[in-house]
């Protein structure tokens, strides 16, 4: 089988894949299954991505949001107790609506890509990079001159929801009986204690 | 492979993450995972293009792209955990606060 064919034939399995996981999420029922097929969406991209020699950002997106979103997600939609959906509420969607729009739009993008702009993009199959050739150096390269100053703040950002989500969902307890060793140390004396002078009182009070 | 056929995959997931959007009326997180594949699908449409146009800066526009979405997802998930907490239910009916 010819190279080109493979590659042609690889393309439409994993582009099949990647749309019918798509669907999959949204239509599906269980919010599980539906991070689950993300994930399966995610995996075919990143091999979409590996098909026109992406190689650093199709394992990015793998170690990244497979790796570290997707679990995240995972682990949200098993902490948090969600039921399911009252029938009710699913009757009155705007599914019509929605798919009017939707279809509307796609149609509208396919005549763009087909028509329109036909002469605009570039109709030539990919030029294949010689043996030698490594993304990862040129994406590299290209990061750490140009980009140099985006990169950084990419990691302020970064930076930012660390702190961000830690600060949302941190909470105090009440019923939490830590003891908190720096305000055990700074406690006054004169805080805990306190002297009340009062008058004598006469002796045999008892008495009486 | 072409740049068209990259161009429709992409076009495809984005409309089918849109109407994920609409359609949905069950709970955020659905919401939030039909974000994160719009996120996916315009990821997609820039590196075909950098590719075929022979331009490496699509590519490094995608890693901010990607790290953006990370933290987004992060807080967004922080945010839901936080509303939870409140309102005790993620379905998308009953969090109107906001409707006035």
């Amino acid at each position: 089988m010819n190279p080109e064919l493979f590659q042609q034939l690889l393309f439409y399995v994993f582009a099949t894949i990647t749309v019918g996981s798509a669907m999959a999420v949204v239509s599906v029922k269980n919010t599980v299954y539906a991070a689950l097929f993300l994930v399966l969406c995610f995996f075919n991209t990143a091999i979409l991505w590996m098909l026109i020699e992406a190689e650093f950002l199709a394992i990015t997106l793998v170690l990244v949001y497979v790796g570290a979103v997707m679990v995240l997600f995972l682990f949200v939609v098993m902490m948090l107790d969600i039921k399911k959906p009252k029938a009710a509420i699913l009757k009155q969607s705007y599914t019509k609506a929605a798919l009017l729009i939707v279809l509307a739009m796609l149609v509208e993008l396919m005549m763009l890509f087909g028509y329109k702009m036909q002469d605009q993009l570039p109709q030539s199959e990919l030029i294949r990079m010689p043996e030698g050739y490594s993304n990862v150096e040129e994406i590299g390269l290209e990061l750490f001159t140009h980009y140099v100053y985006p990169f950084e703040i990419a990691a302020v950002i970064l930076l930012v929801a660390i702190i961000a989500a830690i600060c949302l969902t941190l909470r105090k307890r009440l019923e939490n009986k830590t003891i908190d060793a720096s305000k055990q140390i700074n406690i006054n004396p004169a805080e805990r204690m306190r002297v009340v002078s009062m008058k004598a009182e006469k002796g045999g009070g008892s008495k009486s | 492979m072409t740049l068209q056929h990259y161009l429709i995959v992409s076009a495809v997931l984005f409309v089918i993450s849109m109407a994920g959007i609409f359609v949905n009326r069950r709970n955020v997180l659905v919401v939030l995972m039909s974000l994160e594949l719009m996120l996916l699908a315009v990821n997609t449409n820039l590196i075909a293009f950098s590719k075929f146009l022979g331009n490496v800066e699509g590519q490094v526009f995608v890693f901010f792209i990607l790290t953006v979405a990370a933290a987004e997802a992060a807080i967004g998930l922080a945010i839901l955990v936080v509303l939870f907490r409140n309102k005790k239910t993620l379905e998308l009916q009953e969090i109107n606060d906001l409707e006035g």
